[in-house]
C-alpha cells in the first residue's frame, strides 16, 4: 500500500508536536522515522495509525484520503515498544484477538495463529500468559499479533529498544526479512540511527516536528543536506572545523586553524561562491595517520573500543575525533602525523547550516 | 518467619546449645504475635465484639419493659417469633429486590456506564461531571431526601408535577405512594453510583495507554475495546463494589427512613429491625428481637461475602507481591 503524507500537523493546545511533514511511501517500502527524543516520531505515527486526528493536512493510502477512518477500519498492524500485550489473555487469545474482532470462525482463528506462532518461533507458548514470558518473546507475539490480520501497513514504534543489545541485533535481521518477504508497507520508529540505517530503504529524520530530510541511508551518511543531518548520523560523530575557505591560483583551501592549509579537492567545491567563515565536517574513518604527507599533532586522549581506538587530538581549539587500529598502540601525548582525506570532506553555511555542497 | 532464611541468625543458631536454639525459635514466632497485637485488638473490639454482643442480646427478651436488670434468657425464640412472623416474606423479598435493583442498575450498571462515558470525553470535563455526580453524597441525607421529596410531592408543589405534567396536562399526583419502590431505589441509586463511579473510573484511567491504542489498531470497536480489554481489568473493582455495595445496601435504612419511613410497603429488613428496637408505636423498644432481626443481616452478609469472593476466584486477583517474602 501505498502512503502519503501531505502538510501533516499536529498541535497539543499551543505545542506543535508535527509541523508541516510531507511524504510519500512506496508500496512495500521500509520507511524509518528517525529523530530525537521528543521530535513528534510517534505523535506522527499515531496520526498514521488514526488514534489522533491530524489538527492540519491529510493522510492517503494508495489514494484514498484516511483522515476519518477509525483506526479498525485502516488495515494497519502496529507494534510498540511496551508491546501493549494484554495481559489477562493467553497467548494464544492475544495472537487472534485480532481476527475474534473480525468475527473469524474459531478453526480458522486456531490455525492462523499457531501458523503465526511457529513463524515467529513462540508456537510452543500459546497457553502462557504474557508475564509468564521474558521480554524478547513478548516481542514476538507483539510481532506476531501486528501480522496475523496480515495488514496492508505495518507500524513500529520503536520496537525493540526494551531487548538487550545481542537480542537487538537478531530481531533486527527477522524484522528486516520478514518485512521483505511478507512486502508489507512499513513505517519503524526509531532512535537508534544504527537501526535506521541498517533496515531502512528510506529514512525520514525528524526534528522539533519538522522533516530535515527523507532520502535513502547512503545518502544521509555521505551527502546530508544540513548541519544538523551530518551531526546527527554517524558514529562515532562527524568532526566540525570553524574554517575560512582562501583561494590561491584558481584552487581552493580550507584553513582549520594551527596554520594549516587543506586543499580543496574540485568534487568538493562549495556550489556558490563563499566569502567569509563556512562549517567544515570530516568524519572519523576519513582522518588516517599519514607519516610522510600528514601534519604533526599529538594524541590527547585515546578511548578503547572494542574494534577501534577512539583517538581525541586538537587542531586548533576543535577536538578532533578518528579511529585507529589498536594494534597501534597510541598513548597520551604520543606525537603523530594526521591526514584528513578532503574527498571526503564535507561544507555548511554557518548561517542557514544547509549544505554548500548538496542543496 | 522463617528464620532459617535469615543467613545472620543461622550463624548464631549453629553454635547455640539444643534448649537455647528452641528458644530462639519461639522468640520468633512471639515477636510477630506482638506486632499483630495492636491490629489484633482493633479487629476483636470493634469488629468481633458488636458482632458477639449482637448475638448474645438476640438471645434475650431484653426490652424497655424489662430494663437493663430484668430481661431473662430466651434462646432462639425471637428467630422462632421472626421465623413465624406474618410479615418476615414481605420484608424479605423486599429487601432483597431492594438490594439486587439498586446494585445492578446504579451502584453496578450505572456507575460503569458513567466512569466510561466519563473517561472517553476529554479529560477535564469528565472530571467535572463525576465531581458534580458526587454532590448528592457530601449532601447531608436528610436535606437529599427532602429534595427527592420536593420532586415527588403532590400539585403545585412537586417538581416532577410542575415541568412534566402541568405542560403536558396530565392529572397531577403525589408520585411517592404511586411509584414507593422507584424512589427508595433512585434516592439510594444516585449517591450509591458515584462509589463505583470513583473506583471504576481511576481503574480505567490506569489501564496502559498503549493497551487501549493496541485494542484500536488490532480492530476493535470502542464498545468491543470495552468488553474485551477494559471490563476484564475492572475485575478487582467489581468485585469490591458488589460486595461491598450489597452489604451497605442490605444494612441501609437511613434514606428510605427519612423519605416514607416504610410506609407504602417500603419497609426493608434493616428499618423493620430498627424501627423494632428503636422505634415502636407502643413506646416499648423490643431490643432483644430487633437484635435478631440485625443479626439474621449479619449472617446474609457474611455467607454473601464468602459466596462472591469465591465466585469471582478472589485468590486469583490478588497478586503475588513483588518483593519475596522473609
Ligand atoms: N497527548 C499529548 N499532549 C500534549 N503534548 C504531547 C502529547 N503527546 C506528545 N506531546 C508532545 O509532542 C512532542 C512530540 O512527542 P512524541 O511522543 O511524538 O515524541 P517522540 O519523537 O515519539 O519521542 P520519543 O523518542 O521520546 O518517543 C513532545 O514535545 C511531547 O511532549
Ligand atoms: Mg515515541
Amino acid at each position: 500500500m501505498k502512503v502519503n503524507l501531505m502538510n501533516l500537523t499536529k498541535k497539543f493546545g499551543p505545542v506543535t508536536a508535527v509541523e508541516r511533514i510531507n511524504l510519500d511511501i512506496k508500496d512495500g517500502e521500509f520507511v524509518a522515522f528517525l529523530g530525537p527524543s521528543g521530535c513528534g516520531k510517534t505523535t506522527t505515527l499515531l496520526m498514521v495509525a488514526g488514534i489522533y486526528k491530524p489538527s492540519e493536512g491529510d493522510i492517503f493510502f494508495d489514494g484514498q484520503q484516511v483522515n476519518n477512518f477509525p483506526p479498525k477500519d485502516r488495515d494497519i498492524g502496529m507494534v510498540f515498544q511496551s508491546y501493549a500485550l494484554y495481559p489477562h489473555m493467553s497467548v494464544f487469545q492475544n495472537l487472534s484477538y485480532p481476527l475474534l474482532l473480525k468475527k473469524r470462525p474459531k478453526d480458522e482463528m486456531k490455525i492462523e495463529a499457531q501458523r503465526i506462532a511457529d513463524m515467529m518461533g513462540i508456537g510452543g507458548l500459546l497457553k502462557r500468559k504474557p508475564g509468564q514470558l521474558s521480554g524478547g518473546q513478548q516481542q514476538r507475539v507483539a510481532l506476531g499479533r501486528a501480522l496475523i490480520k496480515k495488514p496492508k501497513l505495518l507500524l513500529f514504534d520503536e520496537p525493540l529498544s526494551n531487548l538487550d543489545a545481542r537480542l537487538r541485533i537478531s530481531m533486527r535481521g527477522e524484522i528486516k526479512k520478514l518485512q521483505k518477504d511478507l512486502g508489507i508497507t512499513s513505517i519503524y520508529v526509531t532512535h537508534d540511527q544504527i537501526e535506521a540505517l541498517t533496515m531502512a530503504d528510506r529514512i525520514a529524520v525528524i526534528k522539533d516536528g519538522i522533516l530535515q530530510a527523507y532520502t535513502d541511508p547512503e545518502n544521509l551518511h555521505d551527502r546530508p543536506n544540513t548541519l544538523f543531518i551530518a551531526e546527527f548520523i554517524g558514529n562515532p560523530p562527524m568532526n566540525l572545523f570553524d574554517v575560512e575557505i582562501q583561494s590561491e591560483g584558481g584552487k581552493l583551501f580550507a584553513n582549520p586553524g594551527d596554520g594549516l592549509k587543506l586543499a580543496i579537492p574540485d568534487s568538493r567545491k562549495p556550489k556558490k561562491t563563499v566569502k567569509g567563515r563556512v562549517r567544515m565536517g570530516i568524519r572519523p574513518q576519513n582522518i588516517h595517520i599519514d607519516s610522510k604527507e600528514g601534519f604533526d599533532t599529538r594524541v590527547f586522549l585515546v578511548e578503547p573500543m572494542g574494534r577501534d581506538d577512539l583517538i581525541v587530538c586538537k587542531v586548533g581549539n576543535t577536538d578532533v575525533h578518528f579511529l585507529v587500529d589498536p594494534i597501534m598502540r597510541l598513548k597520551m601525548e604520543d606525537s603523530i602525523k594526521l591526514k584528513f582525506d578532503m574527498e571526503k570532506s564535507q561544507f555548511f553555511d554557518t548561517e542557514t547550516e544547509l549544505s554548500l555542497l548538496w542543496g | 518467619m522463617n528464620e532459617d532464611n535469615i543467613s545472620i541468625y543461622q550463624e548464631e543458631k549453629e553454635g547455640l546449645d539444643p534448649i537455647k536454639r528452641i528458644r530462639f525459635r519461639v522468640q520468633g514466632k512471639i515477636d510477630w504475635f506482638w506486632f499483630l497485637l495492636p491490629a489484633i485488638v482493633l479487629i476483636v473490639a470493634f469488629f468481633f465484639l458488636p458482632i458477639i454482643i449482637t448475638f448474645f442480646i438476640s438471645g434475650t427478651n431484653m426490652s424497655t419493659a424489662t430494663g437493663f436488670q430484668n430481661w431473662k434468657w430466651i434462646g432462639v425464640k425471637s428467630y422462632q417469633r421472626i421465623a413465624a412472623h406474618p410479615d418476615t416474606l414481605k420484608h424479605l423479598w423486599l429487601t432483597i429486590k431492594y438490594v439486587a435493583f439498586t446494585l445492578v442498575f446504579f451502584n453496578l450498571g450505572m456507575s460503569l456506564v458513567i466512569a466510561l462515558l466519563t473517561t472517553h470525553i476529554p479529560r477535564r470535563a469528565g472530571f467535572l461531571f463525576r465531581a458534580l455526580w458526587l454532590l448528592p453524597r457530601i449532601t447531608p441525607v436528610v436535606i437529599y431526601v427532602m429534595m427527592w421529596r420536593f420532586i415527588a410531592a403532590d400539585a403545585p408543589y412537586g417538581i416532577l408535577n410542575q415541568i412534566l405534567i402541568k405542560p403536558l396536562g396530565l392529572q397531577t399526583q403525589n408520585w411517592l405512594p404511586a411509584a414507593p419502590f422507584l424512589f427508595i431505589v433512585l434516592v439510594n441509586g444516585f449517591i450509591g453510583a458515584s462509589f463505583g463511579m470513583i473506583l471504576f473510573a481511576s481503574a480505567i484511567e490506569s489501564i496502559p495507554k498503549d493497551l487501549m491504542m493496541a485494542s484500536l489498531v488490532d480492530g476493535s470497536s470502542y464498545w468491543q475495546r470495552v468488553r474485551y480489554v477494559i471490563i476484564p481489568h475492572l475485575r478487582w473493582p467489581l468485585l469490591f463494589v458488589t460486595t461491598y455495595q450489597t452489604l451497605s445496601l442490605m444494612t441501609s435504612f437511613e434514606q428510605i427512613l427519612v423519605l416514607t419511613d416504610g410506609a407504602y410497603n417500603t419497609e426493608v429488613w434493616a428499618l423493620w429491625a430498627y424501627q423494632k428496637a428503636f422505634s415502636t408505636y407502643s413506646g416499648n423498644l423490643q431490643w432483644g428481637f430487633g437484635t435478631a432481626l440485625a443479626a439474621i443481616l449479619v449472617l446474609i452478609g457474611i455467607i454473601l461475602a464468602v459466596v462472591y469472593m469465591r465466585y469471582f476466584k478472589f485468590e486469583e486477583l490478588v497478586q503475588e507481591p513483588k518483593i519475596e517474602t522473609l
